[in-house]
């Protein structure tokens, strides 16, 4: 197994999963660590699923039956506390104005970094270096720093209380890392493919868009992912930014049904199923993915 | 078109908006500590005063709670979550059966928004429907089972959410560091006959240097950063009685109210914003740069 210079190393192949077999076997012997340690793993486990499955459990049943039988299954599958979400809470305004905001600020993130992450990979220029060290800049400034000068800014460009705002603040705080990210992979680029289409005449735009970015869709995969989610997740930006119920996300939409239904402990729990079932349904699909992306900052290849 | 030309188009739309939305935003919070401030109005040029004014009664002691806070929480982290995440970390670099499902599960809480986890386990602690307060009660005999509106418990209770949420990462940080040792490490140490627990203390442990570098700096920002958990549980005051109380929500109340009252003070919360972030830019760089010394050269 080639550990050192395998990229990505977080989700080994299969195959080098089962060259490494023959060195760990003898680490898994039944030895008090092994015993250990496969005991905190299904500790852990039991930790992550039960809380969350008795919460999907619980948006079926009545207040009543959480306080009598709090783990157990309920009666009947009863979906009225999903019924009562849904027509009391507004949460089909909150998942178009979440999926709004998301598209919009992903098309500006993904576009934006792979033009610029192009050109920073591919051209030598000479403020290459110092455009890359002001990305670099970007990536360090704390979002929660931004927040009064945003207001302030935003206010004064008519961009408070409207999707818009959020989503060119999300692009903004998404770029850094898109353009890092993908800076790094064109480079990695071999030369030949680009040199092929210059002497065939191709334009840059062709160059780039036909023959780079079809290249690079994994990649683009990663950004997507690193900076999709704590976008879908926020919702400081929105609880500052946004006070129009008509425009308000998921996140902000559960505090504000929260707010209003404080002691129907089974809508409570329906409403919480509700705002977290599309993602954790997309994260067991793609979970490989998932990892793979969010841990893109913190793991080198 | 010539190719300078090209390589402007390329490169303007990404960093007109980071210029935009970003960079020119934080040079101007830098000066907002200096200014006296009616709600979002500038008014005149102050200095220090602001600065002043935390080091004085009554925001003396509100800033030390909540640094005090900051403090704790990035110390039970360190050791509970990081500590854990090791060993579910070397768990997995055993390749058990199921480890599919077992990175699956550790990570899943990760994607979770934070308001999510606080409401989650807001409504199992509830202090008179929550499930786990009936076992309590039920199980344990206790008159009454409330952690989160107890001051000496709110904050304890809070940090272990955080775990629970964040494990993963650390954990798949830490299994990526220990997929990158040379296996020949590996094989001379079974040659020598080496435990399991040998293995992990003189081999596993000292070679995860890089990995040991990005989570204690990401939990080092992450705890002093701490907003929103705290908020969720306990308001922009960190309630109860500022048992969950931190700058990043000090900061929070001082710019936008308390949610109680809409009497803001935003100059002094710059003054906050920028004390906060200069303890994580000094912490982080002397803390990365003391980490990477004592990793192992390779």
């Amino acid at each position: 197994m080639s550990a050192p210079g395998r990229p990505q190393a977080i989700v080994p192949p299969r195959a080098a999963r089962r060259a490494s077999s023959t060195s760990r076997s003898t680490l898994s012997r039944h030895t008090p660590m092994s015993l250990l340690l496969i005991g905190l793993l299904v500790l852990n486990t039991a930790a992550v699923i039960v809380p969350l499955a008795a919460a999907l459990v619980s948006s079926f049943k009545s207040t009543a039956e959480i306080m009598s039988d709090p783990f157990g299954l309920p009666a009947s599958w009863s979906v009225a506390n999903f019924v009562e979400v849904w027509s009391a809470g507004s949460f089909d305004v909150y998942f178009r104005n979440s999926v709004l905001v998301l598209l919009g600020s992903e098309a500006l993130i993904l576009g934006f970094s792979a033009m610029a992450g192009y050109a920073l990979g591919r051209f030598r220029f000479r403020l290459n270096g110092a455009i890359y060290t002001l990305v670099l800049m970007g990536l360090m400034i704390p979002a929660k720093l931004l927040l009064v000068p945003l207001f302030i800014q935003l206010k004064q460009m008519g961009l408070l209380d409207s999707l818009w705002g959020l989503i060119l603040v999300y692009a903004a705080g998404g770029i850094p890392a898109g353009v890092f990210i993908m800076t790094g992979f064109f480079r990695a680029l071999p030369n030949a493919l680009e040199g092929a289409a210059r002497i065939d005449g191709a334009g840059e735009w062709t160059i780039f868009s036909r023959i780079m970015l079809p290249l690079v869709r994994p990649q683009l995969a990663i950004v997507a992912i690193y900076t999709a989610i704590p976008i879908w997740n926020d919702f400081l930006l929105p609880i500052v930014f946004i006070s129009n119920p008509d425009l308000k996300t998921v996140p902000q939409g559960l505090s504000v049904f929260f707010g209003e239904h404080a002691v129907n402990m089974g809508a409570l729990f329906a409403g919480l199923t509700l705002s977290a079932l599309p993602l954790v349904i997309v994260y067991l699909l793609l979970s490989e993915q998932f990892i793979k992306g969010l841990t893109a900052g913190a793991v080198k290849g | 078109m010539s190719r300078r030309l090209w390589i402007t188009l390329f490169i303007a739309p990404a960093i007109a908006m980071m210029g935009v939305f970003m960079l020119w935003p934080a040079f101007a919070a830098l000066g907002y500590s200096m200014y006296d401030w009616n709600a979002f109005t500038r008014g005149e040029f102050v200095g220090l005063k602001h600065f002043l004014r935390l080091t004085e009664p009554p925001y003396r002691d509100e800033f030390l709670n909540a640094f005090k806070n900051n403090l704790v929480t990035f110390v039970a982290v360190m050791v509970l979550q990081n500590g854990i995440a090791l060993l579910l970390a070397y768990g997995l670099y055993h390749r058990p059966r199921g480890f599919a499902f077992f990175r699956g599960t550790v990570f899943l809480p990760v994607i979770l928004s934070l308001i999510i986890t606080g409401y989650l386990w807001q409504l199992f602690l509830h202090p008179l429907f929550g499930p786990l307060t009936q076992v309590a009660m039920g199980v344990f005999g206790l008159e009454e089972f409330a952690p989160l509106g107890d001051s000496r418990y709110a904050l304890a209770t809070t940090i272990l959410m955080s775990v629970w949420r964040n494990i993963g990462f650390p954990t798949l940080v830490f299994l990526a560091g220990m997929n990158a040792i040379p296996e020949e490490v590996f094989k001379a140490a079974q040659i020598d006959g080496a435990t399991d627990w040998q293995v992990f203390r003189r081999i596993v442990v000292p070679n995860l240097g890089p990995s040991f570098t990005i989570v204690v700096i990401l939990t080092f920002i992450g705890a002093f950063e701490w907003f929103d958990l705290p908020f969720v549980i306990g308001g922009a005051t960190g309630n109860p009685a500022g048992a969950l109380d931190t700058m990043a929500l000090m900061f929070y109340r001082l710019s936008f109210g308390d949610g109680a009252s809409p009497v803001t003070d935003v100059g002094l919360g710059a003054a906050v914003s920028v004390v906060l972030f200069t303890i994580v830019l000094i912490g982080s760089k002397f803390g990365a740069d003391f980490l990477r010394r004592r990793e192992i050269q390779s």
